[in-house]
Formats: C-alpha cells, sequence, structure tokens
C-alpha cells in the first residue's frame, strides 16, 4: 500500500494521461454516430445526414480532459482529504450551530410569505407574473407532491413509481366535477382528495405482498394504466383534447376571479386590472396546502401511525413479528400519499384551467421520485432544496436567452432541461447516494435528540 | 381461422423482438438484481445506431446486397450500443454497487431520461422514417407472410442458439452462472465479478440492439421516445417468463407479442397498453416468480 502523498507525480501523470486516452477513444466510439452524424429530413421529405466532426471532437475533448483532471488532481485530493479526516477522528457533525441554520425554517417561512408582494415591490406587476406563478407556484407544486410521496417512499418505504396516477385523479376529479356539476373549488378540494385516497386505497390492495423492486413496477404499470384510460375514454375525459375552461377558484365564495362577474376581486377592492392577484392568491393557496402537508407530516411520524411506517421501511419481518399490522400500515401510507397527491392535482387543474393527459406522463412521476430521492427521504427540508434547485433550476434554464449568444441564434436552452435533470439525477445519486440532507431527526430518543445519519435508515427495502 | 394465424405470425414477430429486449432486463436482474431502466433506451438507440449506418451505408453504396446492408447495421448497432450499456454500468451502476437500494434504480432512471434527450437533442424530435427495406411477401392460402417478419423470427432464433451457447457451454457463461448464482463465493473462487458484470451488460446490449434495429426494419421509423413503451413490454414479458430465467425471458416476450397482437386483432387496438400492463400488475401480484422462474427465499 503507497501513501498518496508519496507516489510519484509522474507515475499519477502517465496514469491519468493513459486514462484520459482510453475515455477518448471509448467517447469516440461512443459519440462517433450519434453526435458525429447528423440526421435530417430535406426538401422531399428523405432523411439524408451530414456530418458535424467539430461537435464530436468537442464531445471527445470534454471526455478525456475530464477523464484527465478526474485521475490526475480529484482523486488523489480526495483521498488526501479523506486519510486526513481519518486520522484527526473528529466526527463531522458538530453541535455549533449557526443563526441561520438554526433558525432556517422561520427565516425560510417567513420570506415565503412575502416572496409575492417583494417581487411586485422589485418587479412590478407584469415582471412578477413570471416570478409568482412560473417560480413560485411551479416549485411549490413539485414541493406538495415530492412531500406526498416522501410519506409513501421516505416514511412508510414503499416505492411508487406511479405517483402522479393520483395527481391525475385529483386533477381530472376537479376538472370533470366542476365542469359537468359546478361546483366550487373549495368543495372539491377536499373532494378530490377523498377520491385520490380511494384510489391509493384501491391499488395498494393488490400489491400489498409486494415488496421493492416488484412494488415499483406495478404501480409503474397503474399509473400508465390510468393515464391510458384517460387518453381512450373519450366520452368523458376528451381523451388527448383535455379539459379546458376549467373554473377559477374564487376567495372562499366572496370575491370571485372571473373578469365577467359582480363580485371581482379587483373590482371589489378598486385595484386596476390585472391576473397577478389571481396568481398571488393561488401562490398563497399552495403555499398553505405545502403547510398542511408538512404538517401532517410531522405530526404522524410522532403518531403510532408514523412510526409503524418507519418501522416497516426498516424491516417488515421484524414488523409484522411485532404484532404491527402491515396491511393497514401500508394502505393508510399509500392514502395518505395519495390524498395530498390528489390536493395537488386539483390545484394544478385551477391553476392551469386545462388538464391532458399528457401533464400525467411517466416522466412526471420518475421527476418527483427524484425530488423526493435526491432531497434525502424522509427529510422534509432536503426535499423542498431538491425541489426548489431540480424544477427552478429547470425554470432558469427557460429564461438563459444570454447563452444564444454564445452558442447562436438556434441554441434553444429549453430543449436541455431533460437532459440536465436527468444528469443531475445521476450526479447526485453518485456523490450523494444519501441525498442533500443526508441526515434524520429521529422523533424517539433517549435523553437527548441527536441527528443521526441517513446511512443508518435503509429506505426502500420495503 | 387465417385471421387468427395471420394474427399469430404479426405476434410471434413483435414476440421476437420483445423477447430480446427482455433478455437484457433478466440477465442484468439475475445477475446485480437491480432493473436496468434505461435498457429500452439502449434499445432505442440500437435502431438509431441501425438508421444512421443504413443512410451512411446506402449514399456510399447505393447498389449494397440487402443482406450484406443488414448485416452491417446490426454489427453495428451492437457493437456501439454494447459500447454504451458498457460506459453506462461503469459510470452510473458500478459506484452504487453496495449502496442501498434504490440508489442504482434512481441513477438507472436518471440514464433512461439522459439517453432519450441525448437523442432527442442530437437527432432531433421528428420521427425518422426510412424507405422500407425488405418488401417480399409469400402468400400461402389466405395468409400472408413477410420476408420481413421472416427475417425477424430467423435471427432472432440464430441469436438465441448463440446466446444460449455461451450462456451454457462456455467459461464465460459458467462465470456469469455462478456469479449470478453468489457473487461473493464467485469472487473467492477467482472469477473476475466486475468483468463478468461489465460483458452481461455488452451481451444485453447488443442483443438489444438488434432487436432495436430489426424494430426499425419491421416498421420503418426511429423516434427518440421508442425506448418507454416497448421497454416496459419487454419487462413485463421477462417478468412474465420468470424474471432471471433465459428461456423464461424469451417465452415471455412471445407470450406478450401474441397476447399483444390477439388483443388489437379481437378487442380493442386504442386499450392494448393497458391489456400488457394489466398482465404486469396481474402477474407480478398473484405469480411474482412467473411461468419459470424460482420462487425466491425470503431471508432474514
Amino acid at each position: 500500500m503507497s501513501n498518496p502523498s508519496e507516489t510519484g507525480n509522474a507515475g499519477t501523470m502517465g496514469q491519468a494521461l493513459k486514462e484520459a486516452l482510453f475515455a477518448g477513444v471509448i467517447a469516440f466510439g461512443m459519440f462517433l454516430l450519434f453526435v458525429g452524424i447528423e440526421t435530417y429530413q430535406d426538401i422531399n421529405n428523405a432523411l439524408v445526414w451530414r456530418t458535424r466532426w467539430g461537435l464530436l471532437a468537442i464531445f471527445v475533448i470534454v471526455a478525456a480532459v475530464g477523464r484527465f483532471v478526474t485521475v490526475a488532481f480529484i482523486k488523489p485530493h480526495i483521498d488526501r482529504r479523506k486519510l486526513n479526516k481519518a486520522k484527526s477522528g473528529v466526527l463531522e457533525i458538530s453541535d455549533k450551530k449557526s443563526f441561520f441554520h438554526k433558525h432556517f425554517l422561520k427565516i425560510a417561512l417567513v420570506l415565503l410569505l412575502i416572496y409575492p408582494f417583494l417581487s411586485l415591490m422589485i418587479v412590478g406587476k407584469q415582471g412578477s407574473l413570471k416570478y409568482v406563478d412560473n417560480f413560485g407556484i411551479q416549485i411549490l407544486i413539485y414541493v406538495m407532491l415530492a412531500w406526498g410521496l416522501n410519506i409513501v417512499v421516505g416514511l412508510a418505504g414503499l416505492l411508487d413509481l406511479g405517483y402522479v396516477a393520483f395527481y391525475a385523479v385529483g386533477a381530472y376529479s376537479y376538472a370533470l366535477l366542476s365542469s359537468y356539476f359546478g361546483f366550487s373549488f373549495w368543495l372539491l378540494l377536499p373532494m378530490s382528495g377523498i377520491l385520490a385516497a380511494l384510489w391509493g386505497i384501491i391499488l395498494g390492495f393488490p400489491v400489498l405482498r409486494l415488496r421493492g423492486d416488484y412494488l415499483a413496477i406495478v404501480t409503474l404499470a397503474f399509473g400508465e394504466i390510468i393515464r391510458l384510460v384517460l387518453i381512450n375514454w373519450t366520452d368523458v375525459t376528451k381523451g388527448t383534447f383535455g379539459i379546458s375552461g376549467i373554473a377559477k377558484a374564487s376567495f372562499f365564495g366572496i370575491w370571485s376571479f372571473d373578469t365577467g362577474a359582480t363580485n371581482n376581486f379587483v373590482k371589489a377592492w378598486g385595484l386596476s386590472a390585472s391576473s397577478v392577484y389571481y396568481k398571488i392568491f393561488l401562490f398563497y393557496i399552495i403555499l398553505a396546502l405545502c403547510m398542511l402537508t408538512a404538517y401532517v407530516t410531522i405530526r404522524l411520524r410522532r403518531m403510532p401511525i408514523g412510526r409503524a411506517w418507519e418501522a416497516l421501511r426498516e424491516d417488515e419481518i421484524a414488523c409484522r413479528s411485532l404484532g404491527i399490522n402491515t396491511v393497514t400500515t401500508k394502505l393508510t401510507a399509500f392514502a395518505i400519499g395519495a390524498m395530498f397527491g390528489g390536493f395537488a392535482g386539483s390545484f394544478f387543474a385551477t391553476r392551469q384551467g386545462f388538464v391532458s393527459p399528457e401533464s400525467f406522463v411517466f416522466l412526471e412521476s420518475a421527476v418527483i421520485l427524484a425530488i423526493v430521492v435526491l432531497g434525502g427521504m424522509g427529510s422534509l427540508t432536503g426535499i423542498a432544496i431538491a425541489a426548489i434547485v431540480m424544477v427552478g433550476g429547470t425554470e432558469v434554464l427557460r429564461e438563459m436567452s444570454f447563452l444564444k449568444v454564445v452558442f447562436g441564434p438556434d441554441f434553444t436552452p429549453e430543449l436541455y432541461r431533460m437532459l440536465l435533470f436527468g444528469l443531475a439525477m445521476i450526479i447526485v445519486m453518485l456523490f450523494k447516494p444519501r441525498g442533500f440532507v443526508g441526515s434524520r431527526e429521529p422523533t424517539a430518543f433517549l435523553k437527548e435528540r441527536r441527528a443521526v445519519s441517513g446511512s443508518f435508515t435503509k429506505e426502500g427495502h420495503g | 381461422m387465417e385471421y387468427f394465424i395471420q394474427q399469430l405470425i404479426n405476434g410471434l414477430t413483435l414476440g421476437s423482438i420483445y423477447g430480446l429486449v427482455a433478455i437484457g432486463y433478466t440477465m442484468v436482474y439475475g445477475i446485480i438484481g437491480m432493473i436496468n431502466f434505461a435498457h429500452g433506451d439502449i434499445f432505442m438507440l440500437g435502431g438509431f445506431a441501425a438508421l444512421i449506418v443504413f443512410l451512411i451505408v446506402t449514399s456510399f453504396f447505393a447498389g449494397i446486397p440487402i443482406a450484406l446492408l443488414l448485416l452491417v447495421m446490426l454489427l453495428v448497432g451492437m457493437i456501439l450500443t454494447g459500447l454504451w450499456n458498457w460506459t453506462i454500468e461503469r459510470v452510473a451502476y458500478r459506484p452504487l454497487r453496495g449502496s442501498f437500494r434504490l440508489a442504482p434504480l434512481i441513477t438507472a432512471i436518471g440514464m433512461s431520461i439522459v439517453l432519450s434527450n441525448f437523442i432527442q437533442v442530437t437527432q432531433g424530435p421528428r420521427n425518422k422514417p426510412i424507405p422500407p427495406l425488405v418488401n417480399d411477401v409469400y402468400h400461402l392460402g389466405a395468409i400472408t407472410i413477410s420476408l420481413k417478419q421472416l427475417l425477424i423470427v430467423v435471427i432472432t432464433a440464430v441469436l438465441l442458439f448463440a446466446f444460449w451457447y455461451i450462456v451454457n457451454k462456455t467459461p464465460l457463461g459458467r462465470a456469469q452462472r455462478a456469479t449470478e448464482q453468489d457473487r461473493k463465493m464467485a469472487a473467492l473462487l477467482g472469477v473476475d465479478v466486475d468483468r463478468t458484470i461489465s460483458i452481461t451488460f455488452i451481451m444485453g446490449a447488443a442483443l438489444a440492439a438488434v432487436a432495436g434495429g430489426m424494430y426499425l426494419i419491421y416498421y420503418g421509423v426511429a423516434s427518440f421516445n421508442d425506448g418507454f413503451i416497448p421497454g416496459v413490454k419487454a419487462f413485463t414479458a421477462a417478468v412474465l417468463g420468470g424474471i432471471g430465467s433465459l428461456p423464461g425471458a424469451v417465452l415471455g416476450g412471445l407470450l406478450i407479442g401474441l397476447i399483444e397482437s390477439l388483443w388489437s386483432a379481437y378487442f380493442s387496438i386504442a386499450y392494448k397498453d393497458v391489456a400488457t400492463f394489466a398482465i404486469l400488475a396481474f402477474v407480478l401480484i398473484f405469480k411474482p416468480t412467473g411461468i419459470l422462474g424460482r420462487p425466491e427465499v425470503e431471508k432474514v
């Protein structure tokens, strides 16, 4: 065994060069056809091709240089740091916390509460539409979905790849019931939650016996079945055309946000007409729903059912031998998780004013699951941070028009949205398999509360 | 009756393709116990490789014999997708071996998103049609068999035989089976486990690439999101046959192909994917070991 700091630099460099060359050759092989050749349709609609050697060269050089830097500099550096840490014997978790760290949640909540007004003040009415709607509401919807899924995956350890089905159930419940029967948002919000929870139980029943990967695949199948039914049952759902003109939410029936209504919010308050008020209203609704989800999750974790979930996640067999009813434990997890998905769905429907099966593809499930896992399963703060980074990051990408100057006018950053999302999923998993927040706050403890490393829990085993 | 036999033939053709892809799922699951979610997109990559090779070769050698052209298309596809899957395993799955169970599944889902979007970005989002390669059709009474279908079934049969031979009769296959049974023990007895797993991924990808190439020839069109649905169907095939069992994967593939074509012929074409997904759910719920799988022992 040679100490990394003592090994000759020349040896590392030689090794790095060799590996870089190898990586270059592999990258050349991988990208030769897919990057080096471009296929497109010509005027006669026939498929033709042209070469893109420059782009291919960039890919190969990036691969080679990246590998070189990794082997020559980054890896020795990480090894040295690990060695020093092991030598010093000091644990990473320290008791001293900064002011910001201690009051993080309060600060975040206050910031969220004043966020719409802050953006109104800074960028004005027209400008803040984007910030409140595209960033605020969009991110909060995903936070809520991810927190809902967190109950199923993070707490109960049941890997659900079809969560978007409950989102769809909620959205379609609201869309259909409001357009066929004219019920209001405030009546349908709890109703779509209950309907989604019912579906959670219906779909949960058959999969009770399954564990781990198999459970994941069956939930995926259920999610796809619901989407395909929505597409094909055209009499009710109007198929791929979707349902449009869904009613807006009203201010608890006191003020309406429809422009034609007599009790219009803007008129009643004598404000100048703008859609930003409705967006701010929606922002507070989804914020309240998120807070509800978080509150319920935190409280449930301390109740017998929450403890049963976490026990189930850790070891199902031990759970059963201790007399925990795994059937009700699993079903409640499915039902409550689905209920929050349903709430988010009906909110989504009223916010968009339009639902179609396009919004409920498997990719959405994958994105929500990715947020839960990247944030660190079970950690509400971590999941919220992950949602902000992943969803906000992709929204920021839309705004990056300055990249057009760098890469030419044909460059559309939106195209790279999902590509970067997938890459982020892989990279975060590789470097932080436990997610952004890798520690857990236990609810039951002896003498004092200490955060435990996420590595001590084994989620997803169930 | 003729109609039924016709559907049977169509189903067998489709089933051969699913079977080839299913082998990749079942092998990887058998050897490292993970669902390689990106396998469907590897299949899609194979189709695109065949498409691009087809365009290049036909533009340089216009009168090339069809057999040679097909051979080149499929071979290049096999090599390139093998390279891709090798890299994917090295980069995204191997570092997470021994990590918690969900981690490789998440990277596999991420990889699936990356692969389909990579193709969308580099080759464009539109469907890519190619002119039909083999047009000959044979008539047996009222039944028509196209040369395409015959070709697909024959190529599948040949590949399956070669594959069966590798797994059952060569030292490499022995290493694979040993790794599948007990990875630690195999390593102790001198099997290079990492290498064996890498080769398994390459083999799975090569079979998927052939399936992708044949899918392209059969339907005459390639698209960046062709990976997901056929991928799930092939996975269903693997589960139906009993995941981890190679003959099971082929059997499952054929069954899924038959069910799909008979369902769309006699019930409704709109709900054919629902049928597949429902079968997947039913098999997993009521007989998780599939038709030929071994029962899994619950270890405490």
